[in-house]
């Protein structure tokens, strides 16, 4: 049910002609999210590709891979990588796949395409600074991809950029000279775009959601977005002075995070009485709630789309939401749990492990509502609902590991090993794809106006749910034997016997990563060959499913939706003997 | 006109929207009185300022946690310009809040709220040519960034907020252009964004000359 505008509308912008407007520079929040969608895809497979060659030089430490000495001669002579080489590649692939695949992809690619339609919005309500912030985004990372290029390559410092190692400069290691400058600069710079990018998503939110469209009938997948946006704005504000003081002790001898006396390459450091530590702190203040940047948004992606496939209202809609949000507020005050063993005092490491665990009762709540929601559900096991089943696996298998970790006695053991690699995978880095893959098969047609083919999302399904367990549930058993992490090569007689153990990994590695050509390939194939879809192929309840696929310039075709009901409306009694009501479904006496 | 709008709202609201109209682009408002009219700029400024609290928050305590890990803050006196500039930023906040109080008193008073407009920007742009004096004063005295913790945090706190006033000088300019051109504040958009940003500046300042008197 529409209502035609009755208001004193005079479009600032109509719908551009020209390519570069249309495509490149588009102020449209559809195109934009397809383009943060494109850098993610792009991210994505370089990061997987860095992992490939990081799995590979594990596992077969003598393997030379050939075109990676024409990447960098010093780095991988001959190509075999240099411990430092490794480091450098670790870095890039910590940072493309946190900064610009689990960032972008769940919360800026499709928050732009989906939030502003589901709260029945035509654009953004900045819609030039949402331009802006991809641009943005996009310079850092070009900025970030220099650092493949310059003299000594990409820093070692790793994706958190510790100091006093990222902060003395060339001194220190390869890569910490011009590659720690760019590296530094291109988070700068990313912070400034998220924070244009949150103070967007925030002010659409809250001031341009449909008639009827109160906060509570929102979808889950716009109330995660909200959230993030909240998280994201607090957070980036942290990080982009932080990195300003990192650039400042860099280029400008101040001494934020370099303490007194550091001798490096025997030369005694310019510096006097900075506190690495404060790096740390400003970083995981950031850090952490990026952990939650990166979740969310899938949550709330998975918590819209489950039950559609269920056929069934999700439980607790109330519950779920308000753990988001608890979850978004004690996300500020866990940052320590990161710094157990930094030699932070350890009165604070249990005073910081308290919240921790507390901050596991609103995600085990939410947990146990998308599980629950499944009891009697007439399930669709189309792609979208496997890998929503798939979501609720790897994050408790992943969740699980984090009870422990967030007991600083046990922590100080496992913190440097494999167990932690494992525990982060899953339950940020897998979970939050898993959220991407489903949002993709199931917004897909509404993005491009046809269907994905099911055949292939399934192999694609399988390959990668098995992969994952494959790679990364034996790292559970390398850190609970003590393998550490960061290291380039397990060469002493402690660690060589576990070699096996990381070849299985390396295998699985290789065999998950090519499976996601499968995805590629059905993206490009549908784009293209896919069946047309109709508006609504899933039977959704949710506001884009109201309009055509693709949704015209305006996303409504000048009308203006009126909402009637909250997302959560299967099971019922629905028009033409259906089992929904749309959110705009006029009620029956009106 | 102005009535129907209001009504509207009033609408969306019941009916559970924000009650803003169901459109995202900037459109050409309805004639309604300054003090009525919602603006969605006005929402992304008080996000803006969460953000902005935030960035000055974790300096500060990035100075509070710097001057207490090491034996080498020194102190310093604050150039007496640095009082100037308070009263002058202060007395811009002032010189705002009349322009739009002649704004509200109706159309005929346009041109006096131009001017105080004009005025305030003046203010402005006098404050930062201040504190680039209190950082020559500084450098005469051999304090640079890099000299002493301490001057590295006076540099970056005034620098930053400079940074951002100078984002507030330019909407002031984008503003009296606007205004200018559409020679009417009913149907200029951002006015009061504007000034809640630009009293912010002058709050924020507040704070961080507090602090340095305390801590430099």
């Amino acid at each position: 049910m529409h209502e035609v505008s009755t208001h004193p509308v005079a479009h600032q912008h109509t719908a551009p002609t020209g390519f570069i407007r249309k495509y490149v520079f588009s102020l449209d929040h559809k195109v934009i999210g397809k383009q943060y969608y494109g850098l993610a895809l792009v991210s994505v497979f370089i990061g997987m590709v860095l992992s490939w060659l990081l799995r590979i030089h594990l596992a077969y430490p003598d393997y030379h891979i050939p075109f990676l000495s024409k990447l960098s001669a010093s780095g991988a002579p001959g190509g075999v990588m240099t411990p430092e080489y490794y480091l450098s590649l670790l870095t890039m692939h910590g940072t493309l796949m946190v900064f610009f695949v689990l960032t972008n992809a769940p919360f800026a690619a499709f928050g732009n395409y989906f939030l502003p339609i589901q709260i029945g919005a035509e654009d953004m309500a900045f819609p030039r600074f949402n331009m802006m912030s991809f641009w943005t985004t996009f310079a850092a990372f070009v900025v970030m991809m220099a650092s493949f290029f310059v003299a000594d390559g990409p820093p070692i410092s790793g994706w958190t950029a510790y100091a006093p190692l990222s902060a003395v400069g060339g001194d220190a290691g390869p890569g910490l000279a011009l590659g720690q400058d760019l590296w530094a600069i291109s988070i700068a710079i990313f912070c400034i775009a998220s924070l244009l990018g949150a103070l967007n998503f925030i002010a659409t939110t809250l001031d341009l959601r449909a008639r009827g469209m109160s906060l509570m009938r929102m979808p889950y997948s716009t109330w995660a977005w909200f959230v993030t946006s909240v998280i994201a704005l607090l957070a980036f504000a942290v990080l982009l002075p932080a990195c300003v003081l990192l650039i400042l002790d860099r280029v400008a001898g101040t001494s934020f995070f370099i303490p007194a006396g550091l001798v490096l390459s025997d030369k005694l450091q310019p510096h006097s009485g900075g506190s690495p530590l404060l790096w740390q702190h400003l970083f995981w203040f950031f850090g952490h709630p990026e952990v939650y940047i990166a979740i969310l948004p899938s949550i709330g992606i998975i918590a819209t789309i489950l039950p559609v496939f269920t056929r069934r209202p999700l439980l607790g809609p109330k519950a779920l939401i308000g753990s988001m949000v608890a979850i978004g507020f004690l996300s500020y005050m866990v940052w320590g749990h990161h710094m157990f063993v930094s030699g932070m005092n350890p009165f604070s490491a249990n005073i910081f492990s308290i919240p921790t665990l507390i901050i596991t009762i609103p995600a085990t709540i939410m947990t146990l509502l998308l599980t629950a929601s499944l009891y009697g559900a007439k399930m669709r096991f189309d792609t979208p609902a496997l890998f929503c089943l798939g979501f609720i696996s790897v994050f408790i298998s992943g969740g699980i590991s984090g009870f422990y970790l967030a007991q600083p006695s046990l922590d100080t053991y496992l913190h440097a090993t494999y167990f932690v690699v494992a525990h982060f995978h899953f339950v940020m880095a897998v979970a939050s794809l898993f959220g991407v893959f489903a949002g993709t098969y199931f917004w897909f047609p509404k993005m491009f106006g046809r269907m994905m083919s099911e055949s292939l999302g399934k192999w694609h399904f399988w390959l990668t749910f098995l992969g994952v367990y494959c790679v990364f549930m034996p790292m559970h058993y390398l850190g609970l034997v003590g393998n550490v992490r960061r290291y380039s090569a397990f060469v002493d007689d402690y660690l060589a016997p576990l070699i096996p153990v990381h070849r299985f990994i390396t295998i699985a590695a290789l065999l998950t990563g090519a499976a996601q050509l499968i995805f590629l390939w059905n993206l490009i194939w549908s784009r293209f060959r896919g069946p047309v879809a109709p508006e609504n192929p899933w039977e959704a309840t949710s506001l884009e499913w109201s309009t055509t696929s693709p949704p015209p310039f305006d996303n409504f075709g000048g009308k203006h939706p009126v909402v009637y009901h909250g997302p959560n409306e299967f099971g019922v009694d629905g028009p033409d003997g259906s089992d929904f009501l749309m959110q705009t479904a006029a009620p029956k006496n009106s | 006109m102005g009535v129907d709008v209001q009504d509207d709202i009033a609408v969306g609201q019941r009916l559970g929207g924000s009650g803003l109209p169901p459109v995202t682009k900037d459109t050409r408002l309805p004639n309604v009185a300054l003090s009525e009219r919602p603006e969605r700029s006005e929402t992304g400024v008080w996000i803006g300022i969460f953000a902005i609290v935030m960035t000055f928050a974790a300096l500060t305590s990035a100075m509070i946690v710097r001057e207490g890990v090491a034996l080498d803050w020194q102190r310093f006196q604050l150039p007496k310009i640095l009082y100037l500039d308070t009263l002058i930023l202060f007395f811009s906040s002032w010189t705002f809040e009349t322009a739009l109080a002649k704004m509200k008193e109706g159309e005929n008073h346009f041109s006096e709220s131009m001017a105080w407009l004009c005025i305030t920007l003046a203010l402005g742009g006098s404050f930062v040519i201040g504190q680039g004096i209190a950082w020559r004063v500084l450098a005469g005295q051999g304090l640079f960034l890099a000299t002493n913790p301490s001057s590295s945090f006076f540099y970056v706190f005034t620098a930053a907020h400079a940074l951002h006033l100078v984002g507030g000088i330019l909407g002031l300019g984008y503003l009296i252009y606007k205004l200018k051109r559409t020679g009417s504040a009913a149907r200029t958009t951002g006015i009061r964004a504007t000034s809640l940003y630009w009293h912010f500046m002058d709050g924020l300042w507040f704070y961080l000359f507090v602090i340095l008197l305390v801590r430099m």
